[in-house]
C-alpha cells in the first residue's frame, strides 16, 4: 500500500517542515546520511526530503510477544537517524509497549483505533517469536497470534526485527516447548521484512524504514526476505581480520599473542565464513564496535535458525563453503542449507532499486532450514 | 467495589496484567500475573557448559548482560576456575555501567510518565524552568533558550495531532501535581536521557562489541584482549581514554541530572513516601568485590536479609532456605503443590487459565506464569531498594552517609524507604556510588596495561576433557532488578540442567499456598484510585518496581540435592 494515499500533496515541504520543527538543512542532513546508508546515489536525495518531509507522518505499531526486548532496546540505541528523532519527528510512534505512555485500556484502544483509522496504510514491527500453544503469550486476554493476525494483516507492510520475529530464534530452538514461530509462519501470506539478527542493528532498521517511506516499497530482499543492503555479503569477506586469515595467522587460545594482535578468531569457532550481515561495515553501537573487533567469534545471528544450526558456538567450521570474494551470500546459504532452493543471488546493491517486496512464501517450501545440520555437528 | 484490569502494564519489560479491587476510592487487593512463557531452560538442557552464557543472556535484553554473567560465573564454580583479575575487573566495569544505564532509562524513559504531565510543559515559562534547573544543579543545559528550543518541539508535537508515543497518555489526571516548570524540566531531561544512554553505553561495544547482548564473556574469563602496544587489542591505551571519557560523562550525568531530578520530582509528591510499602522483608546477595568474588566482605553492596522493615539486624544468606511454590503458577509439580527447593524443582507448563480472549482471570486458583519464591517461607523484596536496606542496616559507610543525604533532604526518617518514593530514591543512591566507582575500574586496568599486566582468560578447564564428570555450580549477581541467582548440572561435557531464580519472581510472582501476597501485591494496597478509568497510581508503584517480565518467566527448575550455602558478608 503505497504511502502516498498518507502524505497530503500540494502543500511546500518548508511548510511542512516547519510545522514538523524540522529545518531543511537538518531534513537534507539527515537524508544524505540515510542515502549513503542505502547505498543509494545522489539523485535520489530530492525524492527522500519530500517523502520524509510529509505533512502526516506515517503511524507506526510495535508489538512485542515472545521477546526479550532486547530489540527494543537497541532500536534506542540508534543514532542515525537519532531516536529522539524517529519517535518525535520521523514517525508516529504510536504503539510500544516498553516505552509508550499510556497502559491497558489506553493502549489497546490505540491499536484500536490505528487499525481503523489507518487500516492499509500503518507500519507494523513485531519483536519476539509467536507461540502456537493457548496461553503462552496474552496481552489484555488475547493471544499473541490473534493480535498478530489483526495488526499485521491490516497494515502496509509487516516489520520482524530479530532473530525470533524472524524465524522463531531462540524461542523455537529444540525442543520447541511452546510451538513458536516466526511472524511470516505464524501470519503467512503477508507482506513481511524480516530485519535477522540477535538482536537486529538499528542502522539497518532505521534505514529500511527510510527507504520504505521514501519509495513507497520495501527494499530488495533475499529468499528469506532480508534486505539485501544489509544481508547481502558473507562476515568473512568484510571482516578486518581477514588478512590474517589468509596469511594463516590464527588465535589458538584466549588471550594468547594472537588474540592480543586480532588475529582471526576461524579457529576459536567464529562462524563469519557462514554469516551473512554487515557489521563489519556498519558496527554496533553508532559505529563503536563489533563482536569480532571484541575479541569473540561470530556466532551468525543473522542466519536462519542460528540457534540451532550455528552451536557449539566453539567448535571450528567443518568445511567452510565457498571461501572467497566471490561467492555470493545466497550461495553460502544454499551451502549450508544443502537444500535446493531457488535463491535470489546478491550482485551489488543496485538491485536494491528495483521492487522488490513479496508475500512471505508458504512455510513448507520456503523454510528448508528445518532440515539444516549443525554444522558443528558435522565434525 | 469494582475490579480494575491493567493488562498491558506499560513501560516495563514483559508482559504484566495487574488486577486490582477497589473500595471507597482504596485498592483493597490485588493480583500480579506474568502472562507470556518461553522456556529457555529446558532449551539450555544438553548444550556445551561453555556457551550457557549466550543462551541465558537471551532471558532479557533490557537487563542484557546480568544473565550472561550470572551463567559463566555458574560454571566457573562448577569447574573450579578462578578468573585472572583483570576479567574481574571487566566483567565489573560491563555491569556496573549497565547498572546505571538501566536505572536512567527506568527513571525518564519507563517510570518519569507517572509523575511528569507533558502536556503541561507547555504552559511553563522557559526563563522561570531555567530558574528551576539552576537552582538544583549545575548542569550546563540550563538556559531559557534552551528550555524554549525544547517546548517549541513539544508544541510541534502536540500541534501536529500525532503524539506519538505520548499519544494514550493519562493527560490531565488529577494525580498529577508537578508545576509546568518541572514539567517541561523533565521532559527536556527525558529527551536528554534518551540520547545519553545510546552514547553511554558505547562502553558496552568497546568491551562487548555490541550492547544489547555484548558478546564477550568466556568462561574462564573475557574476550577483550589487552595490549599496552597493539593498536587491535580490544583494550589498549587509546581505548582506556575512551573508557575514561564515557564513565566520566556518566557520574556527570548522574550527577548533575538524574539525582537532582529525582529528588525534585519526589518533593512534590511526599504522599508517595507513605504508600507502596510491600512485605517489609529485603534480600541481597551481595555483589562487586574488589578482590573476589567468593570473599563477601568486600562487597559495594553488601549481602543479607532485613525481616519485618528490622534495621537493626541483618540475618544471614543461606539458599538452602529458599522455595518456590506453583499453587498459583501454571505449573504442576508430581507430588501436589508442596513448595518446592529450586535444586530440587520441577518444571511441567501447564497453562489451565481461562480461554483466550477472555475479561478476567480466575484468581482463586492458577493466575500467573511467575512462581512464588520464598525464603524461609516469607515473600521477599529484591532490587535497589533491598540493597540500600540492606547496605543501611548493615553499616556499609558509602551506603549509609549517601541514604542519610537523601533522608536529611526530605527531613524523613529511614522509614519512609518503604515506599513508592523509597523505591525510587534507592535506586538514584545506589546509580551514584556505581558512577562514582566506575573510574576506578578503568584505572585499575590502565594500571595492570602499564605494568604488563594483561592476562584475560584463565584457559585451563577450556578444554572439556579435563573437567571431572559430574559438577555442579551456583552463580549470582546483584543485577539492576535486583538478587540473581543462576544453577548449572553438568554431566559430562553438557549441561544436564539449568535454573534461574531471577529478580522479578521474587517481586512480582502470585500468591503462595498460603495466601502469603508477593510484593507487588502487597504493594499496592492502600493505593488510592482517583480516576478507576485511569489507573495512573498503579502504574506508579509497579513502575518503582522496574518489572521485568521476560526474566521472572524463564522456565523450569533443575532437579539437584546439593546446594551452595551463602552467608552474609
Amino acid at each position: 500500500m503505497p504511502l502516498s494515499n498518507i502524505s497530503s500533496p500540494a502543500i511546500d515541504v518548508s511548510t511542512v517542515l516547519a510545522r514538523r520543527g524540522i529545518n531543511r538543512r537538518q531534513l537534507v542532513k539527515f537524508c544524505s546520511a540515510m542515502l549513503a546508508t542505502l547505498a543509494l546515489p545522489e539523485r535520489y536525495l530530492g525524492q527522500m526530503v519530500k517523502a520524509v518531509g510529509q505533512a502526516r507522518k506515517p503511524v507506526l505499531l510495535w508489538l512485542q510477544f515472545q521477546d526479550c526486548t532486547g530489540c527494543s532496546e537497541s532500536m534506542l540505541r540508534s543514532s542515525h537517524p537519532d531516536v529522539g528523532e524517529i519517535v518525535m519527528e520521523l514517525l508516529s510512534w504510536e504503539y510500544h509497549e516498553v516505552i509508550m505512555a499510556g497502559a491497558g485500556k489506553q493502549a489497546d484502544a490505540v491499536l484500536e483505533r490505528v487499525m481503523t483509522e489507518d487500516k492499509g496504510k500503518y507500519i507494523a514491527v513485531v519483536e519476539g517469536a509467536i507461540p502456537t500453544g493457548e496461553g503462552f503469550c496474552t496481552i489484555g486476554g488475547r493471544d499473541a497470534l490473534d493480535i498478530a493476525e489483526k495488526v499485521c494483516r491490516n497494515a502496509a507492510a509487516t516489520i520482524a526485527v530479530g532473530a525470533c520475529a524472524f524465524d522463531g530464534g531462540l524461542v523455537r530452538s529444540a525442543p520447541n516447548p511452546t510451538g513458536a514461530l516466526g511472524v511470516h509462519e505464524a501470519v503467512p501470506g503477508i507482506q513481511v521484512m524480516n530485519m535477522a539478527g540477535c538482536p537486529h542493528n538499528p542502522a539497518n532498521t532505521a534505514a529500511a524504514l527510510v527507504h520504505y517511506l521514501t519509495f513507497n516499497e520495501l527494499p530488495s530482499m533475499d529468499q528469506y526476505n532480508r534486505p539485501l543492503f544489509a544481508y547481502g555479503r558473507i562476515i568473512h569477506d568484510q571482516c578486518e581480520r581477514r588478512a590474517h586469515y589468509d596469511a594463516g595467522r590464527f588465535v589458538t587460545e584466549w588471550g594468547d599473542e594472537g588474540h592480543r594482535k586480532g588475529w582471526c578468531l576461524y579457529k576459536m569457532g567464529c562462524k563469519g565464513p557462514a554469516a551473512t550481515f554487515n557489521c563489519p561495515v556498519v558496527g554496533w553501537n553508532d559505529h563503536t564496535s563489533w563482536p569480532i573487533r571484541a575479541g569473540h567469534g561470530c556466532i551468525a545471528c543473522a542466519s536462519p535458525r542460528f540457534w540451532d544450526t550455528m552451536s557449539p558456538f566453539y567448535d571450528r567450521l567443518p568445511s567452510v563453503p565457498g571461501f572467497g570474494v566471490e561467492v555470493s551470500a545466497g550461495e553460502i546459504g544454499l551451502g549450508l542449507v544443502g537444500a535446493t532452493v531457488a535463491g535470489v543471488t546478491a550482485h551489488g546493491l543496485i538491485q536494491i532499486l528495483k521492487p522488490a517486496p513479496k508475500p512471505s512464501p508458504p512455510p513448507a517450501e520456503a523454510h528448508p532450514e528445518d532440515e539444516l545440520v549443525s554444522p558443528g555437528k558435522g565434525r | 467495589m469494582a475490579r480494575l484490569v491493567v493488562d498491558p502494564v506499560t513501560r516495563i519489560e514483559g508482559h504484566l496484567r495487574i488486577e486490582a479491587q477497589v473500595d471507597g476510592g482504596k485498592i483493597s487487593d490485588a493480583w500480579s500475573a506474568g502472562t507470556m512463557f518461553r522456556g529457555i531452560e529446558l532449551i539450555l538442557q544438553k548444550r556445551d557448559p561453555r556457551e550457557a552464557w549466550i543462551w541465558a543472556q537471551r532471558i532479557c535484553g533490557v537487563c542484557t548482560m546480568v544473565h550472561a554473567l550470572a551463567s559463566v560465573r555458574a560454571v566457573e564454580d562448577a569447574l573450579q576456575i578462578e578468573v585472572p583479575e583483570n576479567a574481574r575487573i571487566v566483567r565489573d566495569l560491563i555491569a556496573g555501567a549497565q547498572m546505571v544505564q538501566d536505572h536512567v532509562i527506568h527513571f525518564y524513559h519507563l517510570h518519569a510518565l507517572d509523575w511528569v504531565d507533558v502536556t503541561v510543559a507547555l504552559k511553563a515559562d522557559p526563563a522561570k524552568t531555567s530558574q528551576l534547573a539552576q537552582s538544583i544543579s549545575d548542569y550546563e543545559k540550563s538556559s531559557t533558550v534552551y528550555f524554549k528550543g525544547v517546548q517549541d518541539r513539544v508544541k510541534t508535537l502536540v500541534d501536529s495531532g500525532q503524539l506519538s508515543l505520548f499519544t494514550s497518555g493519562y493527560w490531565g489526571h488529577p494525580a498529577y501535581h508537578l508545576p509546568p516548570e518541572a514539567n517541561l524540566l523533565a521532559v527536556a531531561h527525558y529527551l536528554e536521557a534518551l540520547a545519553w544512554q545510546r552514547d553511554f553505553i558505547r562502553l558496552h561495544a568497546v568491551l562487548g562489541g555490541k550492547n544489547p547482548h555484548p558478546q564477550t564473556f568466556l568462561v574462564g574469563g573475557m574476550s577483550t584482549a589487552m595490549d599496552p602496544n597493539e593498536p587491535f587489542a580490544v583494550i589498549n591505551p587509546e581505548r582506556i581514554g575512551f573508557l575514561r571519557e564515557l564513565v566520566r560523562g556518566a557520574r556527570k550525568f548522574v550527577e548533575q541530572v538524574y539525582v537532582p531530578d529525582v529528588l525534585a520530582v519526589a518533593g512534590f509528591y511526599k504522599e508517595w513516601f507513605t504508600l507502596g510499602e510491600g512485605v517489609g522483608n529485603f534480600l541481597s546477595y551481595g555483589d562487586y568485590s574488589s578482590i573476589n568474588q567468593n570473599d563477601a566482605s568486600t562487597f559495594l553492596f553488601p549481602r543479607g536479609i532485613v525481616l519485618g522493615r528490622d534495621l537493626t539486624k541483618v540475618h544471614p544468606v543461606d539458599p538452602t532456605q529458599i522455595t518456590e511454590a506453583v499453587s498459583h503458577a501454571w505449573y504442576e509439580y508430581s507430588d501436589g503443590d508442596k513448595p518446592r527447593h529450586p535444586y530440587d524443582g520441577q518444571t511441567n507448563p501447564k497453562y489451565s487459565g481461562p480461554k483466550p480472549p477472555y475479561d478476567s482471570l480466575d484468581v482463586d486458583k492458577k493466575y500467573s506464569w511467575l512462581k512464588s519464591p520464598r525464603y524461609q517461607g516469607m515473600p521477599m523484596e529484591v532490587g535497589p531498594l533491598a540493597r540500600m536496606v540492606v547496605g543501611y542496616a548493615a553499616g556499609q559507610k558509602d551506603i549509609k552517609t549517601a541514604v542519610d543525604v537523601v533522608l536529611k533532604h526530605f527531613n524523613a526518617p529511614p522509614t519512609v524507604l518503604f515506599s513508592t518514593l523509597g523505591r525510587v530514591a534507592a535506586r538514584a543512591i545506589e546509580s551514584q556510588l556505581m558512577a562514582a566507582r566506575l573510574e576506578q575500574w578503568v584505572d585499575d586496568l590502565d594500571s595492570n596495561l602499564a605494568h604488563g599486566k594483561v592476562a584475560i582468560c584463565n584457559t585451563t578447564k577450556w578444554d572439556p576433557s579435563t573437567w571431572a564428570a559430574n559438577s555442579r555450580g551456583f552463580g549470582w549477581h546483584e543485577a539492576p532488578r535486583g538478587s540473581l541467582g543462576h544453577w548449572v548440572e553438568i554431566e559430562g561435557k553438557a549441561i544436564k540442567n539449568y535454573q534461574a531464580v531471577v529478580p522479578t519472581t521474587w517481586n512480582a510472582g502470585p500468591r503462595d499456598a498460603q495466601g502469603q501476597r508477593g510484593p507487588y501485591e502487597a504493594s499496592l494496597i492502600r493505593t488510592p484510585i482517583a480516576d478507576p478509568d485511569r489507573p495512573l497510581e498503579i502504574l506508579r508503584t509497579i513502575h518503582s518496581f522496574d518489572p521485568c517480565i521476560a526474566c521472572a518467566v524463564h522456565v523450569v527448575d533443575a532437579r539437584g540435592r546439593d546446594y551452595s550455602v551463602l552467608k552474609a558478608g
